[in-house]
């Protein structure tokens, strides 16, 4: 009896024959189905009586697949029978109920060229969890048979982790992003044509350049690509400045700056342009004083251009300077030494040395800028105005009056391109030229420091600069206690109570707040999202450094594809394709939670690749030849090593589930409200105060998660050892390669 | 309770391992006989470490097909083989005490707590290391780790036991302790067993059989006594043992010895070849005697360089043959540099290569 392949036949089906095989109306978890007509409902069914009562006869097929699995279960599990069934069931049964899937919808056939064919025929809903199952016991034997043909070494596990990986990707990151594509090609009645993309294409309303000699505005993509390059190079110059200062110059609380990092993790991305709003709006302290001392007269600057680039720049300078200071530490100080030793001063020296070795660095930050300022849309949401940008044209697009799906397709389309070809730049180009090397060899050389000439303009850049993110963190602080903002500064707990009160009714408590809804459904699908996408971002992680195998980098390249992907294009790909069936999920909290993992899997791949990179290989195979299967070393060896990465995956997804609000956008609902969606609600009202204090709540709650974090990773110790010593050094600490 | 054995063959058969253009191992075919010490010997980059990860299954051949006992393994995952592995690095996991890296094959196989930890014992005292069960990887010596990763790998009494450079992280006289005790272990306990190394000293000390190895084929495989005294050619000559090769002339060949002259030189040495003329000669530094003087001797040289080494002084000597390497054990009478010196070769330090 093979083992395995009895597993997966099981699962697949109880999902045939046991669950329901649609979506249910209410959540499957809440388990209402089972009183409310399971199993003959036509709405709860399982496949086997949605055949039977309900006249879904396509279904019917499936079972032959099932059929075919059960030859393998006593064959030879090297032989070519065993492959021969297995492919056929597995690769079958998941082709086929694909098939049915995609060319049977709620209006029964998809196309109708079937039913002249075929004639009418019943409509069916999305796929529940029994299609589900099915879906995943079909796939699970399909890899069995890849392993049992030798591929990755014939491992079961990971031959099987590489399908689930790649079927995840594929359903959840090519599927949606494909669908786009395609709704970018059809008119209002769902036909294909070719002019209408290129009429709206080559709208002037994105590629419109009138603005250069008239006052009219420009085309969006010209303001995207403007407002990006911009945000991107001051927000390098910006983060340099901090890193130079951090590191280079010998100041008492130069370490401090490194508090700026963790900022961009905890802040909510919209954060900054509501406390611009609150500085420099009309109303804002800032233009209250300018108007009392100086006469100046309030005006609406702040939303535009200028606006959105100071608060992204603001957002962005610390995601550089994160870039950057492991670039300006990575230089070897005995370069800068040798030139030294050679008769250079300290400016020709950081002329000629240290400045060109920085260079491919700030190419990366500038892309990285470039990139992050592309895909925000918190930001020139709140403080657009009639500056439209990508992002937020396309958001106006789908929600607003206009409704137009082909124009948001479109929309996402220019602005992938342009986020993609970036991170193309950045990984093909940039990535390479790197000259930071960390060798093993101890480099105990001492920097040099900044030329004086450029000390103190870059002081007198970087500490204004610190003191107005201090004002910015202040207002979001202090801003929620006062009544009005800009007219009425007394203070009052009015905010917090409206947004988290809590009052004692007839049956215990009562979460009267305004915010408390939103509150838990963000905490609960962000505790949800975050396990899972550290999951799936270590799992891959393991596969791509540990393992060897056929299409590696198309892996790899795919894995990365979701972070180069800009929120937005997530969300209206997100309710593109999956408001129909085979996979309908808008309006409930799966969605978000798939959006999560999705969007913040790079997070867990990359600390997963960092910690399992440190890992000695030998390690694993130690374990594979003492008999141990790849899934007990994953399990017994290498997660425990991997122990403080995990933590860090968790919490950083756990954060980043709170704070995304540019996908989450488009997705939240009745039932399933999110804390960053229901904010900018708030902002779009004017209703500051509650806004201000929900956000503030937010960052102490991401505060409180992030140091807990630091605290578990400052513990490791770091052992290094001399090199050609034996192996491990304390426990729980990282090990290196040999 | 003690450790056992099943010890099984090993068959190689025109085995090729290659990445992309790269061939890491090409055509190799051997046997290694159940109970047998064979050595992998090879300068790095030979192939001799990817030989050994395609017995354990870490390696998949690309053609050949690979025997362990009778089973055919060449397409079977590193978990299903009946081997286990000491790696170069020891690769003792981190986070497990002594007691649980030794019991870890026993453990994972489905095997009792109280069995695993009993069986885990013995094998800890096969090497001295019982009562140091509780302590973790960290806390031991490079040679108690390394006495640590051996009853691991016995423990599940494997059919093959493999060695990837054991010794190469452990000092000088660290090292012959326990390349000593490996070889008792495994001849006690009648183990199969392959041994990689680049140490050719390591090689001939502890191997039944040597499979020399270089640039992906096998050079020569032999007992130890057979590649020092057979040498197939120049590689092997001059990698077991150092050889000053020169040019010499068969003149009486047949059986187990060949009459050779080097230069003015004729002697007997041990030799399969069977057919007369000229052929390339392996001298060992050992073999070469010098006096001083040496009017009127057949070989003579002049000495260029002299170094003394406590035990023995090294000389560099040109000659009529070219430049010889010697060294000589009589440092109480040294000769001294720019003399002229007689030259006499021991026949049992000179070899002549190929067949």
């Amino acid at each position: 009896m093979n083992r395995n392949v009895a597993v997966w036949l099981c699962v697949g089906l109880v999902g045939f024959f046991v669950l329901p095989w649609y979506t249910t109306y209410s959540s499957f978890w809440s388990f209402e189905w089972l009183f409310d007509g399971y199993p003959l409902d036509d709405e709860y069914a399982p496949a086997i009586l949605q055949i039977a009562l309900h006249g879904k006869l396509w279904l019917a097929p499936l079972l032959l697949f099932f059929l075919a699995g059960l030859a393998p279960l006593r064959a030879d599990p090297t032989g070519r029978d065993f492959i021969r069934w297995l492919t056929l069931a597995g690769g079958g049964g998941l082709a086929y109920l694909l098939l049915q899937g995609f060319t049977i919808g709620i209006g029964g056939w998809e196309y109708q060229w079937l039913e002249t064919l075929f004639g009418p025929i019943e409509r069916q809903f999305g796929m529940g969890i029994g299609a589900t199952l099915v879906a995943a016991g079909f796939l699970f034997l399909l890899t069995r048979s890849f392993a049992a043909r030798g591929y990755v070494g014939g491992d079961v596990f990971v031959a099987g982790s590489i399908g689930l990986v790649i079927a995840l990707i594929a359903a959840f990151v090519f599927f949606p992003t494909s669908r786009i594509l395609l709704t970018a090609f059809q008119d209002n009645e769902g036909f294909y044509t070719l002019s209408l993309f290129a009429e709206k294409i080559s709208d002037s309303k994105i590629w419109g350049l009138r603005c250069l000699g008239e006052n009219v505005s420009c085309g969006v993509a010209w303001n995207s690509l403007f407002l990006s390059t911009s945000v991107g190079l001051s927000s390098t110059l910006l983060g340099l400045a901090f890193a130079l200062v951090t590191t280079r110059v010998r100041l008492r609380f130069g370490r401090l700056f490194r508090v700026f990092t963790v900022l961009p993790i905890i802040t909510p991305p919209f954060v900054i342009g509501l406390a611009m709003i609150l500085l420099f709006g009309r109303a804002g302290v800032a233009t209250q004083f300018m108007e009392a001392a100086f006469d100046i007269p309030a005006t609406r600057w702040i939303y535009g251009y200028v606006g959105i680039w100071l608060a992204q720049t603001l957002a962005f300078t610390p995601i550089a300077f994160l870039v950057l200071i492991g670039v300006v530490e990575g230089i070897s100080p005995s370069m800068e030494e040798a030139a030294q030793t050679l008769r250079a001063d300290a400016w020709t020296t950081f002329t000629t040395v240290s400045f060109p070795l920085m260079r491919p660095g700030l190419a990366n930050a500038f892309l990285l800028g470039f990139i992050e300022s592309m895909a925000d849309f918190g930001n020139p949401f709140v403080l657009g105005g009639n500056f439209g940008v990508l992002s937020t044209e396309i958001f106006f697009a789908i929600v607003g009056a206009q409704n137009d799906q082909g124009r948001a397709a479109v929309l996402a389309i220019v602005l992938l391109s342009f986020t993609l070809s970036a991170f193309y730049v950045q990984r093909r180009w940039v990535g390479k030229k790197s000259y930071v090397t960390v060798t093993g060899k101890g480099d105990a050389g001492l920097h040099a420091a900044l030329p004086r000439r450029l000390t103190w303009p870059v002081l007198a850049v970087v500490i204004p600069w610190t003191l107005m993110t201090l004002v910015i963190y202040c207002m979001v602080m202090f801003g929620g206690f006062v009544e009005t903002w800009g007219r009425d500064h007394s203070f009052t707990l009015r905010h917090y109570a409206d947004a988290f009160s809590v009052t004692t009714g007839e049956f215990g408590l009562v979460w009267s707040g305004a915010a408390w809804n939103s509150f838990w459904t963000t905490l609960s699908l962000s505790a949800i999202a975050a396990p899972l996408t550290a999951g799936v971002g270590l799992l891959t992680a393991y596969l791509l450094v540990r393992q060897r195998f056929v299409g590696r980098q198309a892996f790899e390249f795919g894995t990365m594809l979701s972070f180069a992907i800009p929120g937005t294009v997530i969300g209206v790909s997100y309710i593109l394709a999956f408001n129909v069936p085979p996979i309908e999920l808008t309006g409930t909290g799966v969605i978000l939670v798939i959006c999560f993992m999705f969007r913040n899997m790079p997070v867990g791949l990359r600390a997963g690749v960092a910690a399992m990179s440190q890992l000695d290989r030998n390690l694993d195979e130690a374990s594979l030849t003492l008999r141990a299967n790849s899934f007990v070393t994953v399990r017994k060896v290498i997660l425990p090593l991997l122990r403080p990465a995990i933590a860090a995956a968790l919490v950083f997804s756990f954060v980043r589930a709170i704070t995304s609000i540019s996908a989450v956008i488009f997705l939240v609902s009745a039932d399933y409200h999110m804390a960053t969606a229901f904010i900018v609600g708030r902002v779009e009202n004017g209703d500051y105060g509650l806004a201000i204090a929900y956000s503030s709540v937010l960052i102490l709650v991401m505060l409180v998660a992030v140091s807990f974090v630091q605290l578990l990773i400052s513990q490791r110790k770091l052992g290094r050892r001399s090199a050609g010593a034996p192996a491990p050094a304390a426990r729980n600490t990282e090990v290196e390669p040999a | 309770m003690t450790i056992g054995t099943k010890a099984a063959s090993v068959h190689f058969d025109n085995v090729t391992k290659s990445y992309g253009a790269v061939v890491a191992v090409d055509r190799v075919s051997f046997e290694i006989e159940p109970g047998q010490l064979v050595t992998l010997l090879g300068p790095s980059g030979c192939g001799k470490t990817t030989t050994l990860r395609l017995i354990a299954g870490l390696e998949m051949a690309t053609s050949g097909a690979i025997r362990i006992g009778d089973t055919d393994v060449t397409r079977l995952p590193v978990t299903q083989r009946d081997v286990s592995m000491v790696f170069q690095s020891y690769a003792l996991f981190p986070h497990m005490n002594v007691g649980e890296n030794v019991a870890y094959g026993l453990t994972v196989s489905g095997v009792k707590k109280a069995a695993a930890r009993e069986r885990a014992q013995s094998a800890l005292d096969l090497v001295g290391m019982s009562g140091l069960e509780g302590r973790m990887p960290s806390a031991l010596s490079g040679g108690q780790q390394q006495r640590v990763a051996v009853p691991r790998a016995l423990v599940l009494e494997p059919q093959v036991l493999l060695f990837d450079e054991p010794l190469s992280n452990l000092d000088a006289k660290l090292r012959r302790r326990v390349r000593e005790e490996v070889r008792d272990i495994q001849q006690k306990l009648g183990l199969t067993t392959v041994y990689v190394t680049h140490d050719q000293e390591e090689a001939l000390a502890v191997s039944d059989r040597i499979v020399v190895m270089n640039n992906a084929v096998i050079a020569q495989e032999g007992t130890p006594r057979e590649l020092y005294e057979y040498p197939a050619d120049t590689f092997v000559a001059d990698f077991i043992g150092d050889a000053n090769i020169v040019e010499g002339t068969v003149v009486e060949a047949g059986g187990d010895n060949a009459k050779v002259r080097i230069g003015g030189i004729e002697l007997v040495v041990s030799s399969r070849r069977s057919d007369n003329g000229p052929a390339k000669v392996a001298i060992r530094p050992e073999a070469i005697r010098l006096s001083a003087g040496g009017n009127g001797a057949p070989l003579r040289g002049t000495v260029r360089k002299a170094t003394y080494l406590g035990s023995h002084i090294e000389y560099t000597l040109e000659t009529e043959l070219g430049p010889l390497f010697a060294t000589d054990p009589h440092v109480d009478a040294p000769v001294a540099p720019d003399s002229d010196v007689a030259i006499e070769l021991a026949p049992r330090g000179v070899n002549l290569i190929g067949k």
